[in-house]
């Protein structure tokens, strides 16, 4: 697979004298996974439908691998819309089978490699049932193979999870590593930040139209981290209260959680603690993406 | 994919979809049949027509006798021919009177016609121009292209016009733009159902052939011959130049519901030839000029050929006039369908359409 770094750039967009999106710029690199999140409303799927050339951009453009998007690259692109898209009176696999033909496999191919991914996604009972006639949970499955069926360089996906059980996202979040460390560049948006929070490599925070924060996961993690560390430990945590340069923002009997001015500081507080009493943990307390996402969309 | 592959792979999707469908295959199933019950029924019909059954005397049966086509029964007198007109075991009596002709024709409700006026003296009449064709056989004629044209073309423009807004309310139209152009996906569209609709026609006309030799109606066949090969070379390119247009009505709405609001003008269309061809398939002008428009040719050309009004000539500059309008058709109907396809919602407006 020739991969490649998809780039969007300066994208703005406007419906009549609104506008839904507004110098949007992030990039999605290949063999990683990047988490889209962002309110209702806050173009998520405006941006997805630009890349994939079913809206066009008012201004800024998209690139892969330096180069201008031709109609050519999308066809190696896999798209799951919001709204699921398949024939409802069609089989299962011969609606696979057809878009992998579709996408210039021969018949034996397309067969073989829709055969393949429906029973990983676990729908290798269901293969000559129409599309109808499956639970919205299984049709999802089968949109997520109707995307991934000619191994795609670059991948956008729009909710791949919303309505699928626990079980079902771990199936769905294992195809895409899977897809990911053969080399794909995936974007995918959801609402359920603890599954992206999981799930993704890099990350781009979309809110009214504007890029709030995009970058790899754990940069962004460290960056809002601030210096609240957490204390476990025997004695009663109060002294904290007192020690210069210490905030304490929450404590409870042997628990407290802090914020530090300075790292010498941290490390002054464990001494201080560990020489009064057991120290059960003490670590930087690194904040949920929900925490983030709430924070850098204000 | 290099894009005719593509647009075989659509083409074979929509056959094999149409295929699966029991609706479908069974009302062909039923249209064929009706096709042939009623050439079958037709032929026999002027084959052998019913005797009339006659109660006659003894001074009547020979006159009766010589008439085509009666079952005579001889009575003895007026009040028994009576008791058996009455009774409908006959459907008249002939009995000796003292007029000129020497006969009365006694009947229940109704002048049995063939006998009258097989008893009848006439003039003897001279045709200076006579008529080429049969009149009521031109209008079974009229019936039959109109029907099927109608018919053929109503159906398929519908199902295309269906599978578009299907691909377009189900979404699964944005899944296959990212790896097959709209273009390559009309072209696959109108492909698909031209092949149905062409094989629909090629066996009501085999049906029709078969139907016409196993009733011994050689004459009609000979006749009928050309004009049939003609009506499917116009049918295959107006069917063309329709389904262009349905699927670019189609693409411009997003529900089925709201189908009807954008092709009911095409179905209009589809109509014209149908009521045009039974009010005037004796009206020389009105089938000249539906010859030559694109909507009605494949009705009116093969009208004007059973009836030897046409020259040699005709059907092909007419076949030229199709030919140009259908590429206009498909032209324009691919750049609506283009602009249209993505545009989800209210009812796209034909200038927005047109424009992009």
């Amino acid at each position: 697979m020739t991969t490649g770094k998809l780039e969007l750039s300066g994208i703005t967009k406007s419906y009549g004298s609104r506008r839904v999106l507004d110098d949007v710029s992030f990039q999605v690199a290949p063999g990683r996974l990047t988490g889209f999140v962002g309110g209702n409303g806050a173009g998520k799927t405006t941006t997805m439908r630009i890349v994939l050339g079913l809206l066009s951009a008012d201004g800024g453009q998209v690139e892969l691998d330096g180069s201008p998007l031709t109609a050519e690259d999308r066809r190696h692109f896999g798209y799951m819309p919001e709204e699921r898209g398949l024939y409802p009176k069609m089989k299962v696999l011969e609606q696979i089978v057809y878009l992998a033909r579709l996408h210039g496999f021969s018949k034996a191919d397309a067969a073989a490699r829709a055969t393949a991914l429906l029973t990983e996604l676990g729908l290798d009972a269901r293969l000559n049932d129409t599309i109808e006639s499956l639970s919205l949970g299984n049709q999802q499955r089968a949109q997520i193979a109707a995307s991934l069926v000619h191994d795609p360089e670059v991948l956008i996906l729009d909710e791949p999870f919303s309505g699928l059980d626990p079980l079902a996202v771990d199936v769905v979040a294992g195809v895409l590593q899977a897809s990911a460390a053969k080399g794909a560049a995936i974007l995918f948006s959801s609402h359920q930040l603890d599954v992206v929070e999981r799930l993704c490599d890099d990350l781009v925070i979309l809110a009214g139209g504007t890029i709030r924060a995009a970058g790899s996961r754990d940069a962004l993690r460290a960056e809002h981290a601030g210096d609240r560390y957490e204390l476990v430990s025997a004695g009663d945590a109060g002294w904290l209260r007192t020690e210069p340069g210490v905030t304490v923002l929450d404590f409870e009997g042997g628990y407290a959680l802090f914020e530090a001015e300075s790292a010498e500081t941290a490390q002054r507080v464990l001494r201080a603690a560990v020489d009064r009493g057991d120290v059960a943990s003490f670590a930087p307390k690194h904040p949920s993406l929900a925490q983030i996402f709430k924070e850098v969309i204000q | 994919m290099n894009p005719s592959s593509a647009i075989w792979l659509v083409a074979e999707r929509e056959i094999g979809s149409k295929l699966r469908s029991k609706t479908f295959l069974i009302s062909t199933g039923i249209l064929l049949l009706i096709a042939l019950a009623g050439i079958l029924i037709g032929g026999f019909a002027s084959k052998n027509p019913e005797a009339t059954t006659v109660a006659v005397t003894s001074q009547t049966i020979a006159a009766v006798e010589a008439l085509p086509n009666v079952e005579v029964t001889e009575v003895a007198d007026r009040g028994e021919a009576e008791k058996l007109v009455r009774s409908e075991d006959v459907e008249a009596a002939v009995l000796p009177d003292d007029g000129a002709l020497g006969y009365t024709v006694i009947a229940l409700t109704d002048a049995p016609g063939d006998i009258v006026s097989g008893l009848s003296v006439s003039p003897s009449v001279e045709i200076l121009d006579p008529a080429t064709t049969n009149p009521l056989l031109r209008y079974f004629i009229a019936i039959g292209f109109g029907l099927v044209f109608f018919m053929a073309a109503s159906t398929f423009g519908a199902t295309i016009a269906q599978s578009v807004v299907e691909e377009k309310q189900t979404r699964v139209v944005e899944v296959l733009l990212s790896s097959i152009s709209a273009r390559t996906l009309l072209a696959g569209k109108v492909i698909g159902n031209t092949v149905l609709a062409m094989a629909q026609i090629v066996a009501l006309a085999a049906i029709a052939t078969v139907g016409l030799i196993v009733t011994d109606q050689n004459e009609v066949l000979a006749g009928l011959g050309a004009p049939i090969i003609w009506f499917a070379v116009f049918f295959l390119f107006g069917f063309v130049l329709l389904a262009a247009l349905y699927a670019a009505a189609a693409s411009m709405v997003s529900r089925m519901e709201d189908i009807g609001s954008t092709t009911t003008p095409i179905m209009m269309l589809v109509m014209a030839p149908y009521f045009l061809v039974i009010f005037f398939n004796d009206n020389p002008l009105v089938l000249t000029i539906m010859s030559y428009v694109p909507f009605s040719a494949p009705v009116g050309m093969p009208m004007r050929l059973f009836v030897g009004e046409a020259q040699w000539w005709e059907p092909l500059v007419s076949l030229a006039i199709l030919l140009a309008s259908c590429v206009a058709a498909i032209m324009v109907g691919a750049k609506i369908y283009e602009n249209s396809l993505l545009r989800m919602g209210t009812k796209v407006k034909l200038a927005e359409a047109l424009r992009g």
